[in-house]
């Protein structure tokens, strides 16, 4: 664990991104995937930044100013025959900032939001090859859903 | 998926002591409660002492501790010492056929192993992600 990886939840604060977030958000993400995607996440801020949208959840966990983390999701209505229930299709904070309670602080402000709407589950979606990502939301109390997602090569 | 009577054996022995990590208990005492042979469970407690999931304390009232770290081990990595569920499944036409599968057409006993080996996939992808932790949060809930 990295010297900020100490960082006390008592410094961190959840809140909705700004604007001046996007380059630590990039950087994040970048540092994670392999992929910088100044293009993809400018689209994402236009959709679900400016303060918090109705439905839709962009939030960053800050420290003594820096981002060390963020998440992304929304309501979704009807989908798959559901009844409305919140999404969440990004969750990510830096390595050296992991195991100091911020992805937990992320995941509790935008579940809060989704209660604040009226919503009383939570899904997400991810690669089953994804055991650390998988592991904290299984640490989370997320159990298997009752869908099972499909796909086909298109060909 | 059905998992192995030592697999099993050690699943209900390391969240036995990682639920109360100090605590010391022999493996008489673990069998009581599961229903399972101790001469069967020592062999199993024997593993996991080896490979530094539990600390042999000798003497009288002597046992086992919890050493582990039930925030990194997960049951996939408990059920790995005992038996390999980790390798993919044996695909039709690779390897021997048994008796049975003989008789099957070569493209009856690909497909049937294709939906075996998803349903095999998705039961490894969930051992692999819960973590020993996860899973005393868990009963701690159903004890709710």
């Amino acid at each position: 664990m990295g010297a900020r990886g100490l960082i006390s939840l008592k410094k961190m604060r959840v809140r909705g991104v700004q604007a001046g977030d996007l380059a630590q958000v990039i950087d994040i993400d970048a540092g994670i995937t392999g992929l910088r995607k100044p293009d993809y996440w400018a689209e994402i801020l236009q959709r679900y930044g400016s303060g918090r949208r109705q439905q839709r959840f962009f939030l960053v966990a800050e420290a003594e100013g820096r981002i060390e983390g963020f998440v992304i999701g929304e309501v979704r209505d009807w989908e798959f025959g559901s009844p409305p229930c919140g999404w969440v299709f990004a969750i990510s904070v830096r390595p050296e900032a992991r195991l100091a309670g911020a992805g937990t602080a992320l995941l509790e402000s935008i579940c809060e939001g989704f209660r604040k709407l009226g919503v009383t589950k939570l899904r997400t979606m991810l690669s089953r090859d994804n055991s650390l990502i998988l592991s904290f939301f299984r640490s989370q109390g997320m159990m298997a859903a009752p869908f099972i997602p499909l796909e086909k090569d298109l060909e | 998926m059905r998992l192995q009577k030592n697999s099993l054996a050690a699943l209900y022995s390391v969240l036995e002591f990682a639920s109360d990590p100090g605590r010391q208990l022999s493996a008489s005492e673990i069998a009581a409660k599961y229903h399972l042979s101790p001469h069967h469970l020592s062999k199993v407690l024997r593993v996991l002492g080896r490979e530094g999931l539990l600390e042999s304390v000798r003497g009288v009232g002597g046992g086992y501790r919890f050493t582990g770290n039930a925030k990194r081990l997960t049951l996939m990595d408990v059920i790995g010492l005992f038996e390999n569920i980790s390798a993919p499944r044996r695909g039709g036409r690779r390897g021997a056929r048994s008796e049975t599968e003989a008789f099957a057409p070569v493209e009856v006993e690909d497909a049937v192993a294709v939906v075996l080996a998803e349903i095999d996939e998705i039961a490894k992808a969930t051992l692999r992600s819960i973590t020993l932790d996860t899973m005393l949060k868990l009963m701690a809930r159903r004890r709710k």
